[in-house]
């Protein structure tokens, strides 16, 4: 997939420059392209480091398993075929709740270690199982309680209600999942 | 600073729970950590690719040619033509569609049809191609069958229902 998309956007950005004329800003952007990654990657990286240490933490008290059994019955409708309080059950579960509370930096690496569970159980290593295609294609849509940040480029801009949105930001948010996982779910071959 | 206080509790009654239990607290804090270093690295030629690639396209101006082809569909679908820009650079970059964000709250204001349905958007969907990419990458699959367009799906729907939202709610 990754291979066909991503010389896809590329020669589109250099047909683009060509065309408009913006040849200078694109060939800037190729070239700022490693350092701003690696901006990018140190906060991220930075912040990775953490949540990784203290969810290993929170782990190893019982956490997560606690967290697991209290998500058992949409842990169940999500992934059947899975045991419940299984490894991958785990990290999917503490994933999604990190994802609801805006904690994106926590939930990525819980959704990596989620993903390499998933594929040690795996029949194939090089394709997607229906599992993965359900679990990847949630953490797409983000169901979140609060967009703090949202809110706060609202109330910098002047609003009168910063978090006036809410309500369509949870049922927008809940459509989109639903029917993200649904065409997932009764597309996704095994 | 209500959201901060939940993180602190949370980590608080994390630490304390795990010392009760006898955890050996900050060796297995490092060993998580290390895990995070590891999983840092690996994903950061997966990074290195797509933002490049999609800061080039940003660069061109591509998108903003995308977004008036685009108009007539959105219009049809009550989608605001102003928070167009917004809507397709979502899925692509997070950082950016926060910027192109920023721009329409400050230029039409956040109360606005279009500030209302851009910050909808911006906060029911994701960076459809950054996740996919960073978890199918990770573990080295290539062939991720119906999981993008499944995203898409959900991308489309939620350009739909925010449109509707708004326009129900305000």
């Amino acid at each position: 997939m990754l291979n066909k998309i991503w010389v896809g956007l590329m020669l589109t950005a250099l047909a683009g420059s060509f065309l408009a004329g913006e040849t200078a800003a694109v060939t800037e952007a190729l070239l700022n392209g490693g350092k701003n990654t690696l901006t990018f990657m140190l906060t991220l990286g930075g912040s990775m480091c953490l949540w990784s240490g203290l969810l290993r933490v929170a782990d190893k008290a019982g956490f997560t398993r606690l967290f697991a059994r209290l998500t058992t019955p949409l842990m169940r409708r999500l992934f059947p075929d899975l045991p419940s309080e299984g490894e991958a059950c785990r990290a999917m579960s503490m994933n999604m709740a990190a994802n609801v509370l805006g904690l994106g930096n926590a939930a990525t690496p819980l959704g990596l270690q989620a993903m390499k569970h998933l594929r040690a159980a795996a029949p194939d290593a090089t394709h997607a199982t229906r599992n993965m295609m359900v679990f990847a294609v949630l953490n797409t849509a983000s169901v979140q309680l609060i967009p703090t940040t949202v809110a706060a480029l609202r109330a910098e801009a002047g609003s009168a209600n910063p978090f006036a949105v809410l309500p369509a930001v949870w049922i927008t948010s809940l459509g989109a999942a639903v029917v993200a996982v649904t065409v997932a779910r009764v597309f996704g071959k095994e | 600073m209500g959201v901060g206080a939940v993180v602190l509790v949370f980590v608080g009654v994390i630490l304390v729970v795990a010392a009760k239990r006898h955890v050996a607290v900050f060796d297995e804090f490092c060993i998580g950590a290390k895990e995070g270093a590891r999983a840092a690295v690996q994903v950061f030629p997966i990074l290195l690719a797509l933002m490049t690639a999609i800061a080039m396209l940003q660069a061109g101006g591509v998108l903003r040619w995308l977004a008036a082809l685009l108009q007539p569909a959105a219009q049809w679908l009550g989608f605001p033509a102003e928070a167009l820009p917004a809507a397709l650079l979502r899925p692509l970059s997070g950082s950016g569609s926060l910027a192109v964000l920023r721009e329409v709250l400050q230029q039409h204001g956040p109360d606005s049809t279009a500030g209302l349905v851009a910050s909808v958007l911006q906060s029911s969907t994701e960076t459809t191609f950054y996740t996919l990419a960073l978890y199918f990458g990770y573990v080295g699959i290539k062939k991720t069958g119906c999981a993008l367009p499944a995203a898409l799906a959900g991308d489309i729907t939620g350009m739909i229902l925010s449109a509707l939202t708004v326009h129900l709610f305000f």
